[in-house]
């Protein structure tokens, strides 16, 4: 259902994108991580639109989407939530729930879909999406206004970022409960090996190219973990 | 309940218009009310806890709000439909020790001709001790004629011990220009809260002057503005708080330029107290990149995602 083609990107003579060449299949969950710098978000705002190539090809449902507009890209099924949500003076939630659906929808659906995500509906449900809230509370608003979406693929860049162990319980949930009642497809930059665990394959980026595609255990254990352990600290007396 | 007419004159659909974009028709007439329709008073209800009287030295009225009255519904409202009239009203409102009242304010203009049509609605509340107001006041303007359709209102507050007012203005259309003074006098744990919407078109000009003194200790003022500068169009935000007593202020100026839209703020805070504590906020610029992204990333357009971001600003 997504097919990138020799994607590139250059900034500053330096290569975020180079050369990605993907493939994702209808329904899948599929995790990328990588270290920061990688170019996982660029590559993921690059599916949305709000970036744009140098060169190459998106590939979505068999159309070439690598010139189209976010909204054009929304219109035919992709969604994305923001590692940083944006803020809106005036705007509520339950405005931004109402624009993030594609029907109309009642107090009590948007203030379930809120409820999914850890916060209590009714405070929430007529607030600003101000910085009166804080980054977790507006991260879980912005997960809900993707989850309402529906879409056959809904991207995240890292959800995790900002939320407490408590609500990170809740955002696995959601991510289960989204595979199973829309059959979409998901696309999430992640760093928790919770996620990467319910992922069908996970990503390895590393400078700008894609290093390793792969179960979250082969990724984990043969390509980040020792990594790891190359910077532990010398036991004293240690050669 | 005593009903009284003041003349036949009757309300026509353009009046209707008029008026139903500055107050709701439904609730008009469900309290006291009076309608002043081209410079005259045109219909009048009082209560048993609200009276109004025509004022006999200057144009305007005066209306007496009991003590102790509580979630009274009180509507002034004006129409200018006539070109080339100016109209000065001098409105003042007595409120009672300890009432809690809800008024409802503001000027519609329909001028489909080429002379100016001017409402300077001069209004001053005086609050008993823990009486409470909320005041809202509408302005706008309509008509195909290239007659100006100008409104300079006059807010002038003053608060008794432990009273509070809080006043929403709103002008979202149609007023070539706007002249609007807001000032306030508090006394001790006196509560003023002020917001207010201005949305400007074309080469409208707008410039709100805001000017409070907190004389009480205890008392507190928040003061916010929203507007939207678009078109070639220019406003003014000055505000001026006087701390003069152990006193909180908080104003705020936010406001989005558009296309040639210019906007100045000129807030001003002053301290005469050891004890207060003023504060002031104000950010200009046009609208965020990153909010009309994430609004397109849930299927607006541009345009669409502007108009939102807008909406829901002026709100």
């Amino acid at each position: 259902m997504l097919e990138i083609k020799n994607l590139c990107f250059e900034r500053d003579n330096k290569k975020i994108l180079n050369n990605i060449n993907l493939e994702i299949d209808t329904g899948k969950f599929i995790a990328i991580t990588g270290p920061n710098g990688s170019g996982k978000s660029t590559l993921v705002k690059m599916i949305m639109g709000i970036e744009k190539p140098d060169s190459g090809e998106i590939i979505f449902d068999g159309k070439d989407i690598t010139n189209l507009e976010i909204n054009e890209r929304a219109k035919l099924g992709i969604s994305f939530a923001f590692q940083q949500p944006v803020k809106f003076k005036g705007i509520t939630v339950y405005d931004l729930l109402k624009i993030a659906a594609k029907k109309k929808i009642t107090r009590k659906e948007a203030c379930d879909v809120l409820s999914q995500v850890g916060l209590c509906a009714k405070e929430y449900v007529d607030r600003e999406v101000n910085g009166s809230l804080s980054g977790g509370e507006l991260k879980r608003i912005e997960i809900a206004s993707v989850v309402l979406r529906e879409s056959k693929l809904t991207i995240f860049d890292e959800p995790e970022a900002g939320i407490d162990l408590w609500s990170f319980n809740n955002l696995i949930e959601v991510f289960e409960n989204m595979r199973e009642l829309i059959k979409g497809t998901t696309l999430i930059i992640s760093h928790q090996e919770r996620i990467l665990n319910i992922a069908d394959e996970v990503i390895l980026m590393r400078r700008g190219k894609i290093e390793k595609i792969g179960s979250s255990k082969e990724i984990l254990e043969k390509t980040i973990k020792p990594t790891v352990n190359c910077c532990r600290i010398k036991k004293e007396g240690e050669k | 309940m005593e009903k009284t007419k003041l003349n036949d004159e009757l309300l026509n659909s353009v009046d209707e218009g008029v008026l139903g974009e500055i107050t709701k028709l439904d609730k008009l007439k469900t309290g006291a009310y009076n309608i002043r329709k081209n410079g005259q008073g045109i219909e009048r209800k009082i209560t048993e806890n609200v009276n109004i009287t025509t004022k006999k030295d200057k144009p305007g009225i005066n209306i007496y709000v009991k003590e102790n009255t509580k979630f009274e519904i009180v509507h002034i409202p004006v129409i200018l439909t006539q070109s080339g009239l100016t109209d000065i009203v001098y409105n003042d409102f007595f409120i009672g020790k300890n009432a809690n009242v809800y008024i409802v304010a503001g000027c519609g203009i329909h001028n489909d001709h080429h002379k100016d049509s001017r409402h300077d609605g001069i209004h001053r509340f005086f609050l008993e001790e823990g009486a409470k107001v909320k005041y809202i006041e509408k302005h706008y303007g309509e008509g195909t004629g290239d007659g100006k359709k100008i409104l300079n209102p006059v807010t002038e507050v003053y608060l008794k011990k432990g009273s509070s007012m809080e006043m929403e203005s709103t002008q979202i259309k149609g007023v070539d220009s706007t002249i609007r003074e807001t000032k306030g006098v508090l006394e001790e744990g006196a509560n003023f809260v002020v917001t207010e919407k201005i949305m400007t078109h074309g080469e409208q000009v707008a410039k709100t002057i805001f000017n409070v003194e907190l004389n009480g200790d205890d008392s507190s003022a928040h003061v916010t503005s929203r507007s939207v500068a678009a078109d070639n169009s220019k406003q003014y935000f000055i505000s001026k708080i006087y701390g003069n007593a152990k006193c909180f202020s908080h104003s705020e100026c936010d406001a989005i330029i558009q296309d040639n839209g210019k906007v100045t703020a000129a807030p001003e805070v002053t301290a005469n107290n050891i004890d207060a504590n003023l504060i002031h906020e104000a950010a200009i610029g046009k609208i965020a990149g990153e909010q009309i992204t994430k609004l397109m990333t849930l299927g607006l357009s541009e345009q669409e995602a502007e108009q939102e971001i807008v909406n829901g600003f002026l709100r």
